[in-house]
């Protein structure tokens, strides 16, 4: 089967600083992949590019089909096609839960509003929230909201999710609620690459991890590579952060 | 007479304050031509301001810094004089209100312009990656969060407005000002017929000022 995501040799530049050398990755359809590293290593980054948030300054990314680095992509395509969730949620405040799902439902899909509202009250049942689908964000905890930002982006029916970095902004035990949908999200076939700082729900859950540092991929593998860490580069990385 | 032989009123009766008073109208609805036309404008502007075509956001740039740095008595002068020069003769209230567009849709356009400058980055890339267009984005998203930032300065900028279309009595437009300089020619007393005059301007702008104060207090502790 032809992958889904892939990255080949991707460099990309900020100024002067080499954030991304040469990074290359594929990604199968329904696997769930954790891209773990150091701060500065091009993880979030390498993340951005693959929704277009940043432009490559060379080598090809292709996902779900579409060329992503082509200047002439279809971002509205793209974006349909690919599902981000940020860690600052980045909900729409003045909406209500509800309204912030159905917006794109409504002026992208063109769905009618009880449609869309059909489509929103399903997705957030899937994240457990259900009843919070007329509350506005500022009333919901951290947790809820960023539930509330994933099922925004699932409502969409995207083929691939993101995730960068979606529980460093919460507490402990907030995180653990946001993960759970992840986790039967992976478990419903869902594709999706999540930049993460958890490293005990990325051996438990991820398909494969990928460690990069320096800008580049530098060890990829199963969840139990966290336990043999095959470059001294990996060792440290997890000495340092466990 | 001395206006001490004339006593406090003097001349001055009840025909003035009726004559006064039905002015205020007149300075009413020149503001709200101005407001109206340079809101129009204004988000005109806004909108070229923000645009991401350079050319399109270098004109408005160039449009707010010209106009602001033009006085609206000049620009009074330049529409009202002007245009009859080569025939375009204005009634003085159409006059009037074309160089007040001009001039609040410049402050305006700069204003709203802050608004949504001041909207955080990562609301337009969630509404982008939700392939949303830029301009339902704004629309949608930006607007109406922007809003509520905009309506302290906005009604602030309404109050000199007020004041500001007391300009057009220059160009024999008969508001509030000129009202009170017609009475005065007839009956001169200067002290009198402008503190009555000043006093109308206060009550006008003083409700529209303590209003903008207080959605300003509103909106600080919302943000605090």
């Amino acid at each position: 089967m032809s992958p889904i995501v892939s990255l080949r040799e991707v460099h990309k530049t900020f100024g002067v600083n080499p954030v991304l050398k040469g990074v290359s990755f594929e990604v199968s359809k329904g696997e769930m992949i954790a891209i773990i590293g150091a701060s500065g290593s091009g993880k979030s980054t390498a993340l951005r590019c693959m929704d277009r948030l940043e432009t490559i300054d060379s080598g090809s990314i292709e996902v779900a089909g579409i060329r992503v680095d082509d200047p002439a992509v279809d971002l509205k395509q793209l974006r349909r096609e690919v599902g981000i969730v940020f860690q600052s949620y980045n909900l729409f405040p003045h909406l209500t839960v509800a309204a912030n799902i159905m917006l794109a439902l409504r002026h992208v899909k063109h769905q009618t509003k009880a449609q869309a509202r059909a489509t929103a009250l399903q997705v957030l049942e899937k994240v457990g929230l259900h009843a919070k689908a007329d509350a506005y964000p500022e009333q919901l905890s951290g947790g809820q909201q960023q539930r509330v930002a994933i099922a925004r982006s699932l409502a969409m029916a995207p083929q691939v999710m993101l995730f960068d970095e979606v529980t460093s902004a919460l507490d402990p035990q907030l995180t653990g609620e946001v993960l759970r949908v992840m986790e039967d999200l992976a478990a419903g076939g869902m594709t999706m690459l999540l930049v993460t700082h958890e490293m005990a729900f990325a051996r438990r859950v991820a398909d494969r991890i990928i460690f990069m540092h320096q800008g580049k991929v530098w060890e990829t593998g199963p969840g139990e590579m966290l336990d043999q860490p095959r470059t001294p580069e990996l060792r440290a990385f997890l000495d340092n952060g466990l | 007479m001395t206006p001490l032989e004339t006593g406090l009123f003097g001349n001055f009766t009840a025909v003035h304050l009726a004559y006064l008073f039905k002015s205020i109208g007149w300075t009413l609805l020149l503001s709200l031509l101005a407001f109206a036309l340079g809101a129009v404008g204004g988000f005109g502007v806004m909108l070229a301001r923000i645009s991401p075509r350079r050319w399109l956001c270098g004109l408005a740039m160039v449009y707010i810094e010209g106009i602001q740095g033009i006085p609206l008595l000049i620009l009074l002068f330049i529409v009202y004089y002007g245009l009859s020069l080569y025939g375009y003769s204005l009634p003085a209230l159409v006059a009037a209100g074309l160089a007040m567009m001009l001039y609040v849709s410049a402050y305006l356009g700069d204003i709203w312009r802050g608004c949504i400058d001041a909207m955080p980055r990562p609301q337009w890339e969630a509404a982008e990656c939700l392939a949303l267009t830029r301009w339902q984005t704004l629309r949608l998203v930006i607007v109406p969060q922007a809003l509520r930032l905009s309506l302290p300065p906005t009604v602030g900028f309404l109050v000199q407005i007020i004041k500001m279309t007391s300009l057009a009595s220059v160009i024999g437009f008969v508001e509030l000002t000129r009202a009170g300089q017609v009475i005065n020619n007839t009956i001169f007393q200067p002290f009198l017929i402008f503190s009555l005059v000043g006093a109308f301007y206060f009550v006008l702008c003083y409700p529209l000022s303590r209003w903008s104060e207080a959605m300003e207090r509103k909106l600080n502790v919302a943000h605090r």
